[in-house]
């Protein structure tokens, strides 16, 4: 019959799951039959998720690589392992994206910003309190390297100028505009496509407040520039920036960066 | 001429920075696409409207 051990297709008679620990001298302490932990008389059925864990052992790099990418097939995994995504701009939006990439495994991150984390953040940046007064990139890399230890992350601390995002992003397929300021995001865009002519970018506007989620969309303006928000509400007094929709938006921009790797245009 | 879906009426001649003026909306916050193509910045004064151009002006607003 056939089951799953450990992500891996596998051929076996009907057995218990301890007999098939004995037979492969598998070293394990948490035995997981379709997500239940079980006990060693267990007795497996065809096409059953088998997981054996042990315990405070890191599975080695190649096996943690397996198993972090079981969910996309090889196709899907090679093609997000060669994508090189920008985000510019390590906030709300950009922590949530970066970790979301991260996770899907795509391959290479070049992360901008000049600011450090700070206690108003963390209502919906993805940093920890004992971050506080870090540097955004650093702090971000820490975390990130936690995550997925096989995404190369490139940091640059730095304050965005006017004319310099072709230096630093002209070897990126997707840049994503993460930023705060409204200037910033017009001039990101205008920059970025008239500057680099094979680049896609997926901006942001509008995620303020605690308004329906279902508002938040991601729009194609063209093959190359996208927007994720709701277009409408600003951050200001009274109506700030909040975990849920900032993480809403910052995950329309995750998943487009994806659908843009996998050869995907439309939204 | 069309902008963002919607069709608008001009008496007179109008360049996209009088086009931008008159729906409110600051240079600095906008990307502007007329017929498929971004337009730079430095060209919304030039750019004279016709009745058969297609525009998309994304506005952008503040927070991130």
């Amino acid at each position: 019959m056939k089951i799953f051990l450990n992500e891996e297709y596998l051929n076996c008679e009907p057995c218990t799951i301890s007999e098939i620990i004995k037979k492969y001298t598998i070293d394990c302490d948490l035995k997981i039959a379709n997500g239940f932990v079980v006990s060693d008389d267990y007795k497996i059925k065809e096409n059953d998720k088998i997981v054996l864990i042990k315990k405070g052992i890191m599975p080695s790099l190649n096996e943690l690589e397996h198993l972090m990418m079981s969910r996309h097939s090889p196709e899907v995994f090679e093609k997000l392992k060669n994508g090189k995504v920008g985000i510019i701009g390590l906030g709300g939006l950009g922590s949530n994206i970066a970790i979301s990439l991260v996770r899907m495994g795509v391959g290479q991150l070049k992360l901008l910003d000049y600011d450090v984390v700070e206690p108003s953040n963390l209502n919906r940046q993805q940093y920890y309190f004992k971050q506080i007064g870090k540097l955004k990139t650093e702090a971000m890399k820490e975390i990130l390297e936690n995550i997925n230890p096989f995404t190369k992350i490139k940091i640059i601390n730095k304050y965005l100028e006017k004319g310099r995002i072709q230096d630093i992003f002209s070897d990126v397929n997707i840049l994503i505009e993460a930023v705060d300021n409204p200037e910033t995001k017009a001039m990101i865009v205008n920059e970025g496509l008239s500057t680099m002519k094979n680049i896609k970018i997926i901006s942001s506007s509008g995620m303020a407040g605690y308004y329906s989620s279902n508002s938040i969309i991601t729009k194609k303006i063209n093959s190359r520039f996208y927007v994720c928000g709701d277009l409408e509400n600003e951050a200001k007094l009274g109506c700030g920036l909040m975990a849920p929709r900032v993480s809403i938006c910052a995950n329309h921009q995750a998943n487009m960066a994806v659908r843009l790797l996998l050869g995907i245009d439309e939204v | 001429m069309k902008v963002n879906g919607k069709v608008y009426e001009f008496k007179d001649e109008i360049t996209i920075s009088k086009l931008l003026e008159h729906l409110n909306l600051k240079q600095d916050l906008v990307v502007v696409e007329l017929n498929f193509k971004i337009v730079p910045k430095e060209e919304y004064k030039a750019i004279i409207l016709n009745d058969d151009d297609n525009l998309e002006i994304v506005f952008f607003v503040g927070g991130g």
